[in-house]
């Protein structure tokens, strides 16, 4: 059992919890993820580590409420307990001085984009940031993000606040400044796919979180497979971050889409609106 | 000589029809009176062929003569000294080609039924705990600390033997229950959970620290064990990763490996969503890969789901099928369709990317390959096309890098196996032993016992420098 030392809203639906977990407080490095599974009916599914605290044993991880599992981990509260926390799984980002690094963070995934920019600006890397989310309410973890990069800037799918869509990153920023590396995280894969297609043409190396479905995460089932550069990739122990120019989008989605029908029946049935 | 009986005695089983709507266990096992017939049939042979086929060298003629006397204690006694998992290995051990295929009964065609008469012996100490005389000599304590990695019937072997001699043990797991494929790839119907968990209770309560949730590699190295005072390693981690074809389509929506296909069923339970969260989407045409055990299982476990059609495309002839006999009599009871001599090119999908159809090619036999079995030749222009939803791949497994790749001086194969002593299981890494599917690539579950009782011999020995006889 693994208990909440603490909770926060970090805006509508998206929450972020501290878990006591000692021996993974100590290892985990940024973007490894950990599975959870909440209570013995639970499934299995993948968060991104947001923070570590070696002293206090703790782990911190942000999510949003989309489903019933996610709904579920939501509705515990500081004092409760969560059954299973496995990691750190996945390999770690990269770190290192490589130079100017673009982070591009959509939505729920800023908390661990800002533990992997923190990394890189301690490296020595100059650190810009992209903060997005649908609209002005979800956008999260900005100033944090202000305090380890250069620069921040913000975008909104509907435009209410920065720029509206991504779109901006070509003229603002890779018009303007030698980019050496980027990284981009989201859960949406459009915006993964974006980001990939504006920096392909200046051949900037741009790493992408998948976030495809998993069971083990340990390489042992092959739920999480990707095609990547033509070859399948286990997401779980190949990534989860991948060179989003090599991925092939399409599949990535439609896999996703698997349990279309089976999660909205499953959070149905946990709201209580059918049996 | 007193006129041999030929008369096996056959199990109670439940009816395919009944069975293929259900998870529950397809044997019922012998009642007193049908174990006590099969027993007597057994003629204590002088040359005791039986215990050379089993690979852990369990007294047959023995266990079976306590057994005809009734003396149900001594049998379970006789039977455990070997066998610490008689439950598992009576029902799930191959044996026709182990103990019973040596059987002095085999040459007429109705060895001993070793295996049912094994697992009577192991339910009925299930039932008469009480009545069995606790006298598990634990030794004094060593004061030395042992990791177990991986809660297989390997690393289950080598934790409850090394804390019965009276080293402080630790298994590591990584998932969220101890077992192995005992518990996430053997179904329920074959294997029932509850009977596993026995075990891992009773490895428990010798004192064996279990801590699930671990994986190795990740959330410690090796070599961080040894930092954090442990003084010898025990590598169980199994065959876990599951091998692709590499074929066009093969990512679509509702290609499964057996390993996630079996997972989601028996470890999550997808059998009961969404009372379980965990779904499987199972469709009205399966169409499962391979022929062995684990093949046989995903086609089972896919007709009990509501699958309408279920075959399972083997390369080969029914001859080289490698799955347990008595499963591939289950199975074709049940109406899983065969087709033989049969392999997948590519998959065909509908616009939403889920499989729709499967291409095959025909094949025949030819010479035989390296591993004595006739190598499947495609015939040309053979290529006909099946109509599926769902396709289970269950060609085989390796080993998970994990382990070897975050280890330093852990020589492998080619196959992604650890290279270790076949006799000890040490490995090319001080103090680190290995045993069980790592080593041997996907095998049984009785000879990953085996490896397991081979690698305690030896780490006993290291730890407490006791010097070899030899
Ligand atoms: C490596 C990795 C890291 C991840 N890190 C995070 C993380 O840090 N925070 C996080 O919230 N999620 C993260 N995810 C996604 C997370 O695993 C899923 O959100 C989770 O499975 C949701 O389960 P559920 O039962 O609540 O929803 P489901 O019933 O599984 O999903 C319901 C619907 O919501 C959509 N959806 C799924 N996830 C999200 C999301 N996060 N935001 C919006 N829509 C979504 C799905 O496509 C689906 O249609 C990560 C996934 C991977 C593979
Ligand atoms: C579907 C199926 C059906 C089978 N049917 C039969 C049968 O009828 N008869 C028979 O004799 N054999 C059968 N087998 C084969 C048999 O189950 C295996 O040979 C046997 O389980 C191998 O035992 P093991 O201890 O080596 O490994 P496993 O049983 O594979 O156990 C390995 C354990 O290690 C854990 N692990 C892996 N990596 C790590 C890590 N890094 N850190 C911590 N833990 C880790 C795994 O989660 C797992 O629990 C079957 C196999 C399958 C898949
Ligand atoms: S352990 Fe397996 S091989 Fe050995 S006697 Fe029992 S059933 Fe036969
Ligand atoms: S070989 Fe067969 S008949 Fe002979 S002792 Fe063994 S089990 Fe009995
Ligand atoms: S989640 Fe099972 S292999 Fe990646």
């Amino acid at each position: 059992m693994y208990k909440i030392v603490s909770k926060r809203e970090l805006a509508p639906k998206i929450k972020q919890i501290e878990i006591e977990a000692l021996r993974l407080a100590k290892k985990a490095l940024p973007g490894q993820f950990v599975i959870i599974r909440v209570d013995e009916e639970g499934e299995r599914f993948p968060i991104t580590i947001t923070d570590t605290d070696s002293e206090s044993g703790t782990i911190k991880i942000a999510f949003n409420e989309v489903g019933k599992s996610s709904k579920q981990l939501g509705n515990l509260n500081q004092g409760d307990s969560i059954l299973d926390v496995v990691g750190p799984l996945g390999r770690p980002s990269e770190v290192s001085n490589f130079g100017t690094v673009l982070c591009i963070g959509g939505g729920v995934m800023v908390p661990g984009l800002h533990y992997l920019a923190r990394a890189l600006r301690d490296a020595g890397c100059d650190v810009i940031g992209v903060v997005g989310a649908r609209t002005k309410e979800l956008l999260i973890y900005t100033k944090e993000m202000k305090e380890v990069c250069s620069e921040v800037f913000i975008s909104t799918d509907d435009g209410s606040e920065g720029f509206k869509g991504l779109e901006f990153i070509k003229d603002e920023i890779l018009e303007k400044k030698k980019i050496d590396r980027v990284v981009a995280w989201s859960v949406a894969e459009v915006t993964l796919k974006t980001v990939s297609d504006i920096t392909k043409p200046y051949e900037i190396p741009t790493m992408v979180l998948l976030s495809t479905i998993m069971v083990d995460g340990t390489g042992m089932c092959g739920c999480c497979r990707a095609d990547v550069g033509g070859s399948t990739k286990f997401a779980c122990v190949d990534g989860p971050e991948f060179d989003g120019h090599q991925v092939d989008w399409q599949l990535l989605t439609s896999r996703k889409r698997m349990y279309l029908p089976e999660e909205r029946l499953a959070a149905l049935t946990y709201e209580g609106f059918s049996k | 000589m007193a006129k041999l009986n030929l008369n096996r005695v056959s199990m109670p089983k439940q009816t395919p029809e009944e069975r293929g709507k259900n998870f529950n266990e397809v044997a019922f096992g012998y009642t007193h009176e049908q174990a006590l017939e099969e027993a007597g049939r057994c003629i204590q042979c002088k040359k005791r062929n039986c215990i050379v086929g089993c690979p852990v060298g369990v007294d047959i003629p023995e266990f079976i003569l306590a057994l005809r006397e009734d003396n149900m204690v001594e049998a379970v006694k006789s039977l455990k000294a070997k066998n610490a998992l008689p439950g598992i290995c009576g029902r799930v051990c191959p044996q026709e080609t182990q103990c019973e295929d040596v059987c002095t009964l085999g040459k007429k065609k109705a060895p001993i039924a070793i295996g049912r008469l094994e697992r009577y012996v192991a339910d009925w100490e299930i039932v008469h705990k009480d009545e069995i005389p606790k006298d598990i000599e634990k030794a004094e304590p060593t004061g030395k600390k042992v990791a177990v990695v991986g809660s297989g019937p390997a690393g289950l072997t080598v934790a409850a033997d090394m804390a019965k001699l009276g080293h402080e043990v630790t298994m590591f797991e990584a998932l969220h229950v101890a077992g192995g494929v005992l518990m996430y790839g053997i179904p329920e119907f074959r294997l029932p959970k509850k009977i596993v968990q026995g075990e891992v209770d009773y490895v428990k309560s010798l004192g064996v620290d279990l801590k699930l949730d671990s994986v190795i590699g990740k959330i410690a190295l090796v070599d961080e064990l040894f930092e954090e005072g442990y003084e010898a390693v025990f590598l169980g981690t199994g065959a876990g990763l599951p091998i692709f074809m590499k074929l066009p389509g093969e990512n679509l929506n509702g290609i499964y490996s057996a390993n996630e296909f079996l997972t989601r069923i028996n470890l999550m339970k997808a059998y009961q969503f969404p009372k379980y969260d965990t779904p499987i989407m199972i469709g009205k045409r399966v169409a499962v890969i391979g022929g062995g055990n684990v093949a046989m299982d995903s086609a089972r476990c896919a007709l009990r789901l509501g699958a309408e059609e279920v075959y399972i495309a083997y390369r080969r002839s029914q001859t080289e099928l490698p799955a347990r006999a008595e499963e591939v009599e289950n199975a074709m009871e049940e109406g899983i369709v065969f087709k033989f001599l049969t392999a997948p090119v590519r998959y065909h999908s509908d616009k939403r990317g889920w499989v729709r159809a499967m291409e095959c090619i025909q094949m025949e036999l030819g010479e035989p390959d390296d591993s004595g079995r006739r190598r499947p030749i495609p015939i040309e222009g053979s290529e006909f096309t099946l109509d599926v939803d769902v396709v289970v791949i269950a060609i085989g497994n390796r080993p998970n890098p994990l382990v070897p790749s975050t280890t330093e001086g852990l020589d492998t194969t080619k196959w992604g196996t650890l290279v270790a002593d076949e006799e000890t299981g040490k490995t090319t890494k001080d103090m680190v032993w290995a045993g069980g599917d790592i080593v041997t690539g996907a095998a049984t579950v009785i000879s990953a016992m085996g490896a397991g009782k081979n690698a305690v011999t030896a780490m006993h020995k290291k730890l407490m420098n006791i010097e070899g006889e030899e």
